[in-house]
């Protein structure tokens, strides 16, 4: 492992590949892709949040001026319930069918349950209002705790919980339970025991660029889809699913993708548009409206949360008790496990029960958001832990640094932890300046860590010498923020050649080798690692092409300042890449190398955050007026996007914190479904936020990389509650801490 | 229904169309001309991904008729740069790294010069401000309100 080395590439701040046609506005979005002859087709929404759907007639529909097609659920094959990978988390592509076109039961409102493609968007619209749709309204259940009771309305008359009643249907479509030790014991031991419960809203992951496609199906039978996803393979796979396709008959091309943060990584509209083109035989482009990304696209789980916690009087803890409910929406699948698996994952404790529930309820099915589950886990764990350690009268980073798991400490979810930089981190938070600056009037502080597993999973990449000694970097992992950059960089310091001399490209299903989504922090990590390899056999490669024009031996040929160098053989003079790649004809054809993997050793990421606000106690307002995010990176392989991960994510914290919040009538009709009234955080919201990056390198990564995007949202949520707590004197377990809620509390003290 | 004819200016070009009395501005680029530099994100008026300028005037485009460009000077995230010389904003956007995914850029890039054009020495409330319109959610804007005063403070040295 080549740590604490001086990089020429790795580690500098270049301007990123993309970065000129993204600030002039030629780079394309999932919007901007238009096809000659292209229909739009728009989509037809449940106006209930739970119902039979007892007939749909689209006969005038389908004779509505404009009109070439209408579609339903009955044009897709009637799938089996069928678990597979796709993305970072299973999926049932039964429940995936029915989600893209409701079958049966609408399960939430904005549901979809037609689509129509016309000659203008304008014409869809208009023809969606000549689709008659029968329905017998059912009982709704929004929140989980009702979903859960006996009486509740079920929303799936075919499942039932595993291990529970095999008559009885129900919403709790999964259970979890990680036990170490004896938590009776340990609680009889402990000297100071707390336990409150915790609730969060279901929030949106809040990109900006709407969900879009656009789908030409050929004579052929060849599919060709461009749009914005943090994985064209997951879309491949799971559109052929849906459809009965071959994964072969399907390409799909990236546009640029305008945010996703976990939630482009399954399908909505791409199965839809390739069946109505296949229908019309033109190609046929499908955009959502903020309101439809709002009502019917991944937002993530609500959760309630109850954690008992034990400690003995020097500060260790000694029990803990966790049971974790997340809301799935419709379909199963809320992040649920990954949850549990991350509540207590920071600390040793010696004993412990997890338990876990997945629950289904009338709302849109969940998608992945940034570290999926662990932000409502730790804002429970973590203001219990500042709660304890007020009550212990310790430090509340001293209190963690007493707890924080190290290299060999058995991680809560099974496996021991190799290096991490858990301990590194706190003790950078504790000597910020930050964390000794005074405060005033109606300021508080609080601090807030969190933790996220990383993954590694499948990735490939090319690498094409021009005959010039340029070269390009082609992979299939998207780039949501800066991956080009990181790839440059990568091959920059493999091949010791300018970064200016590389371009990266992310390429289509057919050019690219596979890779799999875009999420889990995995594209530096895992891509990267399939470059540097890469990379390693091209070196090989123009060593053996030197060694052979000089005919001596290739071990006698080694690699320095991007030339081949024979260093025993005083009369060969270096032969530059460009040199190699101009006579490459001569030596054995064009230069190329690929490397494909699994990678294997993600590293765990651990981050300390640090806030300070200000609550008006006349109003319950609250503002964060300095924040600072301390994270473990590895090794920062472009720093500016690295601090930008950690600034991005901690402001996403920070609005799940304060204001995100789906807002639904009883009905189950959400009320505030535009950005005017699901209020993200805006620029005169905030403060810079200020980041630490701590580098403990990860030993299974070439250059000590672990991923670093998801742990940023993970502190949050409990940093401001505990500065909300040390400015106005209430603790809360209940986010959003809006005015209005914070006010009441303030009020009732 | 029949279209209505406008005659404006886009980016210094004269240009003509047809557009539906009830088509956006921002229908009209995007789709009708095919300047997609210009993002929708809303529709609504909330996020800034389709600012422009109308008449040197910063607006969201999504909020604006197509009929209402007639005779109108417009000004687009394609007007921006000189040529293939960048726009000392759009520099300092990359220099600062004050974009990830880039789908809210062009419009942060259109309302800072409209900002930088009224006010060339912002302070940072001022910035935050100006520029409260516009959402982006992955930067969490410390970037971005660098880069603007990066650029605020370049193109005061350099006039
Ligand atoms: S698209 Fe116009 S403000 Fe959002
Ligand atoms: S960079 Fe993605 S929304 Fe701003």
């Amino acid at each position: 492992m080549s740590t604490n080395k001086d990089y020429k590439w790795i580690g500098t701040r270049p301007i990123r590949p993309d970065g000129a046609d993204k600030v002039t506005g030629r780079a394309a979005f999932g919007a901007d892709k238009n096809l000659p002859g292209m229909l739009h087709a728009k989509i037809l929404r449940s106006p209930f949040a739970h119902a039979k759907i007892l007939s749909i007639d689209t006969s005038a529909a389908e004779s509505a001026s404009g009109v070439l097609a209408v579609m339903t659920s009955a044009d897709m094959p009637d799938l089996a319930s069928e678990m597979g990978e796709a993305g970072e988390s299973a999926v049932d592509f039964r429940d995936l069918s029915h989600n893209i076109l409701a079958s049966g039961k609408v399960l939430y409102h904005g549901h979809a349950v037609a689509a129509v493609a016309a000659t203008s968007a304008k014409l869809a619209l208009a023809a969606l209002k000549l689709i008659k749709v029968e329905y017998e309204e059912l009982p709704v259940v929004l929140e989980i705790e009702d979903a859960m009771a006996d009486d509740a309305p079920i929303l799936h008359e075919d499942q039932f919980t595993p291990g529970g009643s095999k008559d009885k249907p129900s919403n709790v479509a999964a259970k979890m339970k990680l036990p170490r030790g004896d938590i009776d014991k340990g609680f009889a031991e402990a000297d100071i025991i707390i336990e409150r419960e915790f609730t969060t809203p279901t929030v949106h992951q809040g990109y900006i660029e709407p969900h879009a496609v656009t789908a030409s199906m050929s004579a052929s039978g060849h599919a060709d889809i461009w749009c914005c996803t943090q994985g064209t393979f997951v879309v491949r796979a799971m559109t052929a699913k849906v459809l009965g396709m071959d994964v072969g008959k399907i390409k799909v091309t990236p546009s640029e993708i305008g945010g996703g943060f976990g939630a482009k990584t399954t399908v909505y509209l791409e199965p839809i548009a390739v069946k109505l083109s296949e229908k019309t035989g033109r190609p046929v482009k499908m955009v959502m409206d903020r309101e439809e990304v709002l009502r019917a696209t991944g937002p993530t789980s609500a959760s309630v949360i109850k954690i008992k916690l034990g400690a003995t009087n020097d500060g260790k803890l000694i029990a803990a008790q966790g049971s974790l409910k997340y809301g799935a929406g419709a379909f199963k699948g809320s992040p649920m496990a990954p949850g549990c698996m991350c509540v207590f994952a920071s600390y040793e404790i010696p004993n412990f029960l997890i338990r876990g529930f997945d629950v289904v309820l009338n709302k849109p099915k969940v998608a992945a958001y940034r570290a999926p589950g662990a932000p409502m886990a730790a804002f429970a764990m973590e203001s219990l832990m500042n709660e304890m350690a007020t009550k212990l009268n310790l430090d509340p980073i001293e209190f963690r640094l007493k707890n924080a798991v190290k290299e060999g400490s058995v991680a809560a979810y099974g496996p021991k932890f190799p290096v991490i930089g858990f301990v590194e981190t706190l003790e950078a938070a504790k000597a910020h300046p930050h964390y000794s600056a005074p405060l005033g009037k109606n300021q508080g502080r609080g601090v807030g860590t969190g933790f996220w597993f990383n993954i590694g999973m499948q990735s490939s990449a090319t690498i094409n010498v021009n005959e010039s000694g340029s070269v390009t970097v082609i992979t299939g992992s998207a780039d949501i923020g800066g991956s080009r950059a990181s790839m440059a960089l990568f091959v920059a310091e493999e091949l010791d050649i300018s970064y200016d001399l590389i371009t990266p490209l992310v390429s289509n299903t057919e050019e690219a080798g596979y890779c799999d989504v875009t999420g889990g922090s995995r594209t530096t990590f895992a891509t990267g690692m399939a470059v540097v390899k890469a990379s390693k056999n091209l070196v090989a490669n123009m060593r053996k092409r030197a060694a052979k024009t000089w005919g001596i031996d290739i071990d006698d040929v080694t690699w320095e300042d991007g030339a081949a160098i024979a260093p025993a053989a005083a009369d060969k003079q270096p032969l530059t890449m460009a040199q190699i790649a101009t006579s490459a004809a001569k030596t054995g054809g064009p230069l190329t190398a690929s490397a494909s993997l699994t990678a294997q050793g993600a590293g765990a990421g651990f981050g300390v955050h640090i806030c300070d606000v200000e609550v008006d106690p006349e109003t319950g307002k609250t503002d964060v007026i300095r924040y600072t995010a301390i994270q473990d990176a590895g090794k920062a392989i472009h720093p500016s996007y690295v601090e930008g991960q950690y600034q991005g994510g901690a402001v996403q914290g920070i609005g799940w914190a304060l204001n995100e919040e789906y807002v639904y009538n009883d009905k189950g009709v959400l009320q505030n479904f535009g950005f005017l009234d699901y209020r993200m955080p805006v620029a005169n919201d905030l403060p810079m936020i200020d980041t630490v990056i701590v580098e403990v390198p990860n030993p299974s990564h070439p250059y000590g990389v672990r991923g670093v995007g998801e742990t940023p949202i993970v502190p949050p949520l409990a940093a401001v509650a505990e500065a909300v707590n040390n400015a106005a004197g209430v603790r809360i377990c209940h986010l959003p801490i809006s005015p209005p809620r914070l006010l009441a509390e303030i009020d009732a003290k | 229904m029949s279209k209505t004819h406008v005659t404006t200016t886009i980016n210094g070009d004269a240009v003509e169309y047809l557009c539906e009395v009830d088509q956006s501005l921002l229908d009209v680029l995007r789709d009708t001309l095919e300047l997609t530099g210009t993002k929708e994100g809303c529709a609504t008026g909330d996020c800034g991904a389709c600012s422009v300028s109308l008449d040197g005037r910063l607006v969201c485009s999504c909020l604006v008729l197509g009929v209402e460009a007639e005779g109108k000077q417009i000004e687009t995230i394609e007007g921006v740069a000189n040529g293939t010389e960048l726009h000392p904003i759009q520099q300092k956007f990359l220099e600062n790294a004050a974009l990830q995914c880039g789908i809210c850029t062009p419009g942060f890039i259109v309302a800072t010069k409209a900002l930088l054009e009224k006010n060339p020495d912002p302070t940072e409330e001022e910035a935050r401000y100006y520029l409260a319109g516009n959402l982006c959610r992955c930067t969490g804007y410390d970037k971005i309100i660098r880069a603007v005063l990066d650029a605020a403070a370049e193109m005061r040295g350099a006039a």
